[in-house]
C-alpha cells in the first residue's frame, strides 16, 4: 500500500507495509501513481505530454528497482506473524489513579462533568490506593517498570493519599523487584512552593492543563464562581516547567469550535517560554456548541500546516519547540507488534475509581458496562479483558485500507465506543485530523534530514 | 537515485525479529 500527498514543495511517498519514507521529484511522483494501474508503455504515453521519454524511463527504472528492494509496493505480511504477540497473555503495566472524583474548575468540554463523571463526588482511600498497588504488583509479571498516572477530577485535591500511595509503592520494589514511574495530570489551582517541590521530586513526568491564550483558556475552563483561571494558574506553571528544566512535563490544552486558529495557542504558549506543548481537538457529542464538526476538517488542517511552518522558522531561529501530535521517529520509532496492537487499554492499562472498581481506560470511568473488577478481587469480567486484548488495527474495519494504521495503531476504543457504540469502531473526525497530524510529522522531519544533507 | 531520495529503510519490516502503555507514533521503544 502506498500513501503519495504533496506539502508545500515537498512530495512525500510513504510504503505503508515497510515503513520507508521516499522524498521525490514530480516525475517520480507521477509514475508511482500510475504504477499499480498501467504497464511501462502506458505510464510513459500517458505522461509523455509532461515529460521526455528518456526521463520516464529513467524515473520507471527508479521506482523498479525500490520496489525490488521491498521499499515500494510491499504487501502486509503482518497479519499472521503479529498473532502470537496478539494473542499472548497480557500483564498489567499501568494504572491510573482516580484519586479524585472532585474538581476545583468547571471546564465545559471535560468529559468527567464537574470532575465526578456523574458518579457523585468522592475520593480514593488510602486503603484502596494501596491495594491498587498490590493489584498492579501481582499482575505485572516479571516486568520491572511500572506507571502509576494520578488523575481526577483534580488530584491534587486528594494529595496526603497520593504521598500515602508513592511511599507505599516505593516500599514494594526492593522486595518485588519493580520499579514505580508516577505521573500527574492538574489543573494547576493548588500548586504552591511546597505541592511543587513534591511533584518535582516524586512525578517523572506532570501534565499542565491550560488551553493556550486567556480568552480561550477562561471561556472554557472557568472556576467554580464562573471567574477565569488563566491568571491564577500561569504563572505556577510557567515556574513548574522552569523547575522542570523544560522536560519531563507537557502543557496540554483543548482546542474547540470557538478556537479553530489553535496554532495562536500553541505559539502564545511558546511565547511564554513552554517547550512541551500539546494542543490538542475536544472529544464532544455534535449537539455541544464547542464541538468540532467534518465541516471544520479543511480550517483544521491549515491550521495545522500554518502551525508546522512557523515550528520550522522558529528551530532555525534556536526557539524551537516540540508539539505532541508532531513528534515522529521515523529512523526506527516502535516495532511493529506495539503499533498493531494499539494503546493497551483494557489489558494492559486500567484505571482504578475511587471506591477500587477496574476500568478499561479513564476515558470509560462512569460507563455502564465497563466495569472489569476491583482491586480487592482483581478482573473479574474476562470477556471484557479478552474484548480489548484483541482490539487492534486487524479488529477495525475501518482500518484495513487506512495508510494510517501503523502511526495510530487503530485510534482510541473510547472514543470509537462514544461514536458508534463499539470499541472496534473509530471516530472518524479524529482519524482525519490524525492522518493530517501524521502527515505533517513526516513533511517536518524530511525537512530537516533534507536541510541536514 | 536522482529522482528520489529514501529518508529511512524498511524500518517496520526490520523489527519483525528484534521487535515484540500509550495514548504510538513518537513513541520510544529496549
Amino acid at each position: 500500500m502506498i500513501h503519495q500527498y504533496k506539502i508545500k514543495d515537498m512530495n512525500i511517498v510513504l510504503d505503508v507495509y515497510s515503513g520507508a519514507v521516499h522524498v521525490v521529484d514530480d516525475l517520480v511522483y507521477d509514475i508511482i501513481a500510475l504504477y499499480e494501474k498501467l504497464d511501462e508503455q502506458a505510464i510513459i504515453e500517458q505522461l509523455s505530454k509532461d515529460y521526455d521519454k528518456a526521463s520516464l524511463l529513467e524515473g520507471l527504472e527508479e521506482v523498479c528497482q525500490l520496489e525490488k528492494d521491498s521499499l515500494l509496493f510491499t504487501k502486509d505480511i503482518y497479519k499472521e506473524l503479529a498473532q502470537p504477540f496478539l494473542n499472548r497473555k497480557p500483564v498489567v503495566k499501568a494504572l491510573c489513579l482516580h484519586v479524585s472524583h472532585d474538581c476545583n474548575l468547571r471546564c465545559k468540554y471535560c468529559f468527567a462533568g464537574e470532575g465526578d463523571y456523574q458518579c457523585g463526588k468522592e475520593v480514593m482511600s488510602s486503603e484502596v490506593g494501596k491495594k491498587a498497588m498490590d493489584f498492579l504488583v501481582k499482575e505485572s509479571g516479571n516486568r520491572i517498570n511500572l506507571e502509576v498516572d494520578f488523575f481526577g477530577g483534580e488530584p491534587l485535591m486528594n494529595l496526603e493519599v497520593i504521598k500515602e500511595i508513592v511511599d507505599y509503592a516505593r516500599g514494594l520494589e526492593k522486595e518485588h523487584h519493580k520499579n514505580f514511574r508516577f505521573t500527574i495530570t492538574t489543573n494547576g489551582v493548588l500548586l504552591n512552593e511546597e505541592v511543587r517541590e513534591y511533584l518535582n521530586d516524586n512525578m517523572v513526568n506532570v501534565v499542565l492543563s491550560l488551553d493556550g491564550r486567556k480568552n480561550v483558556h477562561d471561556k472554557m475552563r472557568p472556576a467554580v464562581n464562573g471567574s477565569g483561571s488563566y491568571d491564577v494558574i500561569m504563572p505556577k506553571f510557567q515556574k513548574m516547567a522552569e523547575l522542570r528544566n523544560q522536560q519531563n512535563y507537557y502543557i496540554r490544552g483543548t482546542y474547540t469550535q470557538y478556537n479553530k486558529d489553535f496554532a495562536k495557542d500553541v505559539l502564545h504558549l511558546a511565547d511564554l517560554g513552554f517547550k512541551q506543548i500539546s494542543v490538542e481537538p475536544v472529544v464532544a457529542f455534535d449537539n455541544e456548541p464547542y464541538a468540532l464538526t467534518e465541516e471544520d476538517i479543511e480550517a483544521l488542517n491549515q491550521e495545522y500546516e500554518n502551525l508546522a511552518e512557523e515550528m520550522l522558522n522558529r528551530k532555525k531561529e534556536g526557539k524551537g519547540f516540540n508539539f505532541f501530535h508532531f513528534m515522529i521517529d521515523l529512523s526506527q520509532g516502535p516495532c511493529v507488534y506495539k503499533r498493531l496492537g494499539g494503546c493497551g487499554a483494557g489489558s494492559e492499562y486500567m484505571a482504578v475509581a475511587p471506591k477500587g472498581d477496574l476500568y478499561p481506560c479513564h476515558q470509560f470511568v462512569g460507563t455502564d458496562g465497563f466495569v472489569m473488577g476491583n482491586v480487592y478481587d482483581g478482573i473479574t469480567n474476562k470477556k471484557m479483558l479478552n474484548d480489548f486484548q484483541h482490539c487492534n488495527v486487524y479488529s477495525k474495519e475501518a482500518c484495513t485500507n487506512c495508510w494510517a494504521k501503523f502511526y495510530c495503531s487503530g485510534g482510541c476504543s473510547a472514543n470509537g465506543y462514544s461514536r458508534h457504540g463499539s470499541i472496534h469502531a473509530v471516530d472518524e473526525l479524529g482519524c482525519e485530523l490524525q492522518k493530517k497530524r501524521v502527515e505533517i510529522a513526516i513533511y517536518m522531519k524530511a525537512r530537516e534530514m533534507m536541510e541536514q544533507e | 537515485m536522482k529522482h528520489v531520495k529514501t529518508l529511512n529503510g524498511a524500518t517496520l519490516k526490520k523489527s519483525i525479529k528484534k521487535g515484540g502503555t500509550s495514548c504510538v507514533g513518537n513513541q520510544i521503544c529496549n
